[in-house]
């Protein structure tokens, strides 16, 4: 064997174990679901069932909790996202000392760990305006963050904008709420949607920042959390399969549009 | 600014600025100053706020100096996610550099989708497929006790080593992605020339492809390192009362011991905690904040 097929052959194996390491976990977890015993796992297979989906269909807590999380994304969509959009359009136009500084107070929240956003909104809120934990506040300090990864996206798209396109239409006599609405804001579309899909995922899925705000609401993943600690079943394992089969859906779906996206629009360089 | 203001308008300028300084101030500013300010105030009844007791403290510091076992569970928050880190950082340089480097490129798009829906996966759902791993009655114990390496189930769950493991396959993907971007913008020439004149595969890493990935590998340890320290998921479902993480700690001061100025200091110290690490690796990669902050 030769050093060259030795190394291809070793990477190879080393890229199966990755996946592997990657995939694995969460096919035993898929397979727990179907296996007809009182906890789940995998080890001894008891049979196959498919009754846990039943026992998660009959979960009238579990229905309450998606509803909260469906109402927490929406909310943190409409804040985040138009947020993230001024502090784009806002950054696209500055060019000096005070984008950076802008920039980096904006990408702050990204870089802080969850619990603390969660912390400062819950103290900050309370002391000023009497708002204690509850629906309002966790839309409030997810949006917080979500904003700054929406603003990222936008910026991104800003910066390939032809902004001779806005100029022309301002020397032909249109009014700036007029370039807003028919230039620059159908521009963004694409980078509209995708920022809100990402919007509602980063706050279905968020844990550590809820956790301190939500006061006694309950999300789905507060209340997956819990099931985990305290009445464990393969139900919490039929939840989380179709959460994730919904989301390996929407990736893949988000991917195909996003390349097919940027291959209508090649890169100027 | 005159430049936003020819370009919108004045009625959107104003939109965009309002919108800009709400998001801010309100929500991103004022609550972490306040939340400083509340964690040098001592934990007052409403009555006593403002009154002559009411005044800047350190003791709020000063307990987990004084807390045996907040200051070992702070310590070991350190250096478990500083292991963490580590173990992230060997396992995932050479996915990334395969993926950057090597990887036939029409074979590129399907090897990224396939890290792309893991790390889409919620976070808490990972760490519960780890759950089910490490059970009691679990395939890693049945796999364990079947090789004969143990006569009996071992407890996996609810110690620190659990934790850990947990957390390198939840944050793995936090560091692969910002590597193989950093690498990506590498010349494969350079590795080639570097070939030809005699240099072996640990010299042009050392030589080449590191330096030229350092930005990457700063910002893929200082997110690992953050998302570690500052988990609450992972040591809550794979932990026990025996692994506390500093986090669970805060969490206690808030809604367990009801004193929120000494959860707002113990938070502000794990702020400070996240800030050196991110000052550390600036300085060992020796990056500019503009190279991580992109």
């Amino acid at each position: 064997m030769t050093a060259a097929t030795f190394r291809r052959w070793a990477t190879g194996a080393y890229l199966v174990l990755f996946f592997g390491y990657l995939f694995l976990p969460l096919g035993i977890m898929a397979a727990a679901t179907f296996n007809s015993s009182r906890f789940p796992t995998v080890t001894p297979w008891m049979g196959f069932t498919l009754q846990w989906f039943g026992a998660l269909w009959a979960d009238q807590r579990m229905w309450q909790a998606l509803g909260t999380s469906l109402l927490v994304g929406a909310g943190v969509i409409a804040v985040a996202v138009p947020l993230g959009l001024a502090a784009a359009l806002l950054l696209d136009r500055l060019h000096s000392r005070a984008r950076t500084f802008l920039y980096a107070v904006m990408v702050s929240p990204l870089l802080t760990p969850g619990v603390i956003v969660g912390i400062s909104t819950l103290v900050f809120w309370r002391e000023w305006f009497g708002v204690t934990g509850g629906l309002f506040l966790t839309i409030l300090a997810q949006s917080s963050f979500i904003a700054a990864y929406a603003m990222l996206l936008f910026l991104a798209r800003l910066q390939r904008f032809d902004q001779t396109l806005e100029e022309a239409a301002l020397d032909l006599g249109a009014t700036h709420g007029q370039v807003f609405r028919r230039i620059t804001l159908p521009y963004l579309t694409p980078a509209i949607l995708s920022a809100s899909f990402l919007a509602f995922l980063q706050s279905f899925e968020n844990y550590n920042t809820t956790l301190f705000v939500r006061g006694l609401d309950t999300t789905l993943t507060v209340y997956i959390a819990s099931k985990v600690r305290t009445g464990l079943t393969p139900a919490v394992n039929a939840l989380s399969l179709i959460l994730i089969a919904l989301t390996i859906l929407g990736a893949v779906v988000y991917e195909i549009l996003r390349r097919r996206e940027a291959r209508r629009q090649p890169d100027p360089a | 600014m005159g430049g936003v203001l020819r370009r919108y308008g004045p009625v959107l300028t104003a939109a965009i600025l309002l919108a800009v300084a709400a998001w801010l101030l309100l929500l991103v500013v004022l609550p972490q100053l306040l939340m400083v300010d509340f964690s040098f105030r001592p934990s007052l009844p409403p009555s006593k706020a403002g009154g002559p007791e009411d005044v800047y403290t350190l003791r709020n510091y000063a307990t987990l100096w004084t807390n045996q076992i907040h200051l070992a569970i702070f310590l070991k928050t350190i250096w478990a996610s500083s292991l963490v880190t580590a173990v992230t950082l060997a396992v995932c340089y050479p996915v990334a550099f395969y993926m950057a480097q090597v990887a036939p490129r029409r074979r590129l798009p399907l090897l990224v989708l396939m890290l792309v829906v893991p790390f889409w996966i919620n976070e808490l759902l990972r760490t519960f497929a780890w759950y089910i791993i490490l059970a009691f009655n679990g395939p890693l114990n049945a796999i364990l006790v079947g090789l004969g390496l143990y006569s009996e189930p071992q407890r996996l769950l609810g110690g620190d080593a659990g934790v850990i493991v947990g957390m390198v396959y939840v944050y793995i993907l936090f560091m692969v992605f910002p590597i193989m971007n950093a690498m990506e913008s590498l010349d494969r020439n350079q590795i080639e020339a570097a070939r030809d004149l005699g240099a072996g595969w640990l010299r042009i890493h050392r030589r080449i492809v590191i330096p030229h990935a350092k930005p990457g590998i700063a910002v893929g340890c200082i997110m690992t390192f953050m998302l570690a320290a500052g988990s609450y998921a992972v040591p809550a479902l794979l932990g026990g009362p025996q692994s506390r993480w500093f986090t669970e700690v805060i969490y206690n001061w808030f809604f367990e011991g009801g004193n929120w100025n000494q959860g707002a200091a113990y938070a502000f110290i794990l702020l400070i905690l996240c800030v050196a690490f991110i000052l550390l690796m600036m300085r060992l990669f020796r990056v500019g904040l503009t190279d991580i902050a992109k």
